[in-house]
């Protein structure tokens, strides 16, 4: 499998760049396998686990280029998206296990989390209803003259609901800053993609409202990026919004309580020959830009990050009943 | 001075928050051209510009995600519903995500939404409703429904200037029925106050919106015949005054519940119970529910003024209850 060519690879930067990449993608990949397949499974953390396992390239490859002043929408499948972002193992952990220092302060779960101040707006559960979020969040911008984008993400099953074509319309009608990703994975929960539209690519409905559109490889971090340069340049000068439909694929149930029976063994095992995380190391491998021990060397590093933020969030305390009522108002 | 309407009224409480604070906008279907469809932002585009004064797609969903993403990102969205019954379809977007942001991730929303409710104009049943219910049981959202112009301008005011989501509900036949001298320097209506509009001994109408008027002609027709009532205006339906509803419970010992929205489910039963739980001992008399029959809102007038709880049946209930 070859990777979308980057020119300059062999430079400093691209090399610091692919690092990065690689770095996030491993991350949230070993961030999520710690949380499902080991503290879910100890109890340790309750309710669902919902992974972006295989998907990690979607949000990496786009988050990454995201300006300080930008926003984003993440989707459950997202979770290097709020890592970019400056969102830390340890708040994630402390967030899935429902504790005070987690980002909703134990009012919401899982991947139910976001930070105003770090420009991240939590998921909401219905969803595609981010999807006209995103267009409130660019209007704002625009209004005080700011260049800021809004990176929304949602899957294929948003595409079916109502929320995403008023907002993708809307977006459009009023030429507003955004690039939205959409992971196409094939499954919403267990539905197959042709039990939910007729038709081969979701980037087709976008293109018909009148947005830019274009469908890229989703398990190639470097043709996400690439996508998202383009798309980031296109809707920062005023062009109006972008829609990248990432294929790809989601190696894991919806949550950690689905084996996922209903998927194709053949279908799964196609897709597992295009780990994301594998593509990378293969490609840098093939230039010459890193080796094995690099990548045993980051696995190490990301592991013993995870360990720290594990232990410190085992020591966080929880919630304190009596603020049970607080933050429903500002005053009453 | 000449007397304001209640819809020039919150026209100009509207259009005097424009003026006050840039952060200020409106965003609806045919509002800015066309100035809305009972031209409460009339004139807007031309003083304001269509960056403050925004025309939509035919999209509610989109217009409330649309409105809370730009509360989220520092404006303060005055959003327009057509109608209040076409809230509906945006349903999702207010309860699950604008009125949980503060609860969930400590996010301000503030943001006004403006919907046109209430019968008695003919509209038949999808542009008379009252929908209030769903959004006064959901924690987060605030809902206020004025009953004069004074309180319209006062109160659209102060729900521009709150930190939290509002649900403003403005009732379509008080538009140009009712009118008053207003004050022309600036004020608010705070939020969450209701008002005693007229004092009395013997029982207590609560009640708000359209409702307010009928209690009050019923109240007046009754104290020719010695029947003293006090009428208090709830004025915000959530979160609710407790206090002013109490106080006038445990003074007059009988109360009814009225409201133009359907019985069951209604504000009342949330009212009566407050009042069961908290003033139980104080109380002569059943507490009597007045409201409309849980039919959707039909459009022959003959029909409409059958459903639509009157002067008339609210004197009946009250001499039933000052008997009992």
């Amino acid at each position: 499998m070859s990777l979308t060519a980057v020119a300059h690879l062999r430079t400093e930067i691209d090399r610091d760049l692919c690092r990065r990449l690689l770095y996030y993608m491993l991350m949230m990949r070993e961030l999520e396998e710690r949380i499902e397949l080991k503290l879910y499974r100890q109890g340790k953390v309750v309710g669902g686990c919902y992974t972006g396992r295989g998907q990690e390239a979607i949000p990496v490859g786009s988050a990454i280029l995201s300006q300080p002043g930008d926003w984003l929408t993440p989707s459950h499948r997202d979770m290097a998206a709020l890592l970019i972002r400056g969102i830390t193992p340890k708040e994630i952990l402390a967030q899935y296990m429902g504790r005070a220092t987690g980002l909703t302060r134990g009012r919401d779960g899982n991947m139910h989390m976001g930070c105003a101040r770090r420009h991240c707006v939590p998921i909401i559960s219905s969803i595609g209803a981010s999807i006209p979020v995103a267009g409130g969040l660019a209007l704002a911008m625009r209004y005080r003259g700011e260049s800021g984008v809004v990176f929304n993400y949602s899957g294929d099953g948003a595409a079916s609901r109502g929320d995403w074509h008023e907002g993708l319309n809307m977006a459009a009608v009023m030429r507003l800053p955004i690039v939205y990703l959409c992971n196409n994975n094939l499954y919403a929960y267990s539905t197959p993609l042709d039990k939910q539209m007729v038709g081969h690519d979701i980037a087709d409905r976008a293109a018909a409202y009148g947005l830019a559109a274009e469908v890229v490889e989703g398990n190639d971090v470097l043709a996400v990026y690439d996508a998202t340069q383009r798309a980031v340049a296109h809707a920062r000068s005023g062009k109006g919004p972008y829609f990248i439909e990432c294929k790809t694929f989601r190696m894991s149930g919806h949550s950690a309580h689905d084996p996922a029976d209903y998927v194709p063994k053949s279908l799964r095992e196609r897709w597992s020959r295009k780990d994301p995380i594998l593509m990378l190391q293969k490609y840098l491998v093939d230039e010459h830009a890193a080796d094995e021990r690099d990548f045993v060397n980051l696995r190490q590093q990301v592991l013993a990050e995870i360990d720290q933020a594990v232990e410190w969030a085992l020591a966080q305390p929880f919630p304190d009943p009596s603020t049970l009522e607080e933050d429903v108002y500002e005053s009453v | 001075m000449p007397a304001t309407t209640y819809v020039e009224a919150i026209r100009q409480g509207l259009w005097e928050e424009m003026e006050r604070d840039e952060s200020v906008f409106v965003m609806g279907e045919d509002i800015a051209v066309y100035g809305g469809a009972f031209k409460v932002t009339k004139g807007m585009l031309e003083r304001f510009g269509e960056q403050r004064v925004i025309d939509t797609p035919l999209s509610e969903s989109a217009i409330v995600g649309a409105g809370t993403g730009a509360a989220i990102n520092g404006l303060r969205p005055v959003l327009e519903m057509q109608f209040a019954d076409f809230m509906a379809c945006g349903f999702d977007q207010i309860t699950n995500f604008a009125a949980k942001c503060r609860y969930r991730w400590g996010q301000a929303v503030p943001m006004v939404i403006r919907a046109p409710a209430g019968g008695n104009i003919h509209g038949g049943p999808f542009h008379s409703q009252n929908v209030e219910m769903p959004y006064v049981h959901t924690p987060g959202l605030k809902v206020v429904q004025p009953a004069t112009a004074y309180d319209a301008k006062g109160l659209i005011k102060a729900s521009i200037r709150d930190n939290d989501p509002v649900i403003f509900l403005e009732h379509k036949y008080l538009y140009r029925s009712v009118k008053e001298e207003l004050p022309a320097q600036d004020y608010t209506v705070p939020l969450s106050r209701a008002k005693v509009r007229r004092q009395g001994a013997d029982l207590s109408i609560i009640t708000y919106g359209w409702m307010v008027h009928v209690a009050l002609k019923a109240a007046g027709n009754l104290s020719g015949q010695g029947v003293s009532v006090e009428v208090v205006d709830l004025r915000t339906l959530a979160p609710l005054d407790r206090r002013t509803v109490l106080a006038s419970a445990r003074k007059t010992s009988k109360v009814i519940l009225l409201h133009e929205d359907t019985l069951t489910g209604g504000l009342g039963g949330e009212l009566a119970g407050i009042i069961a739980e908290h003033a139980f001992d104080y109380l002569d008399g059943p507490l009597v529910r007045v409201a409309a029959p849980d039919t959707p809102v039909p459009f022959s007038p003959i029909l409409e003024e059958a459903f639509l709880p009157g002067v008339k049946e609210v004197e009946e209930k009250a001499r039933w209850l000052h008997s009992f």
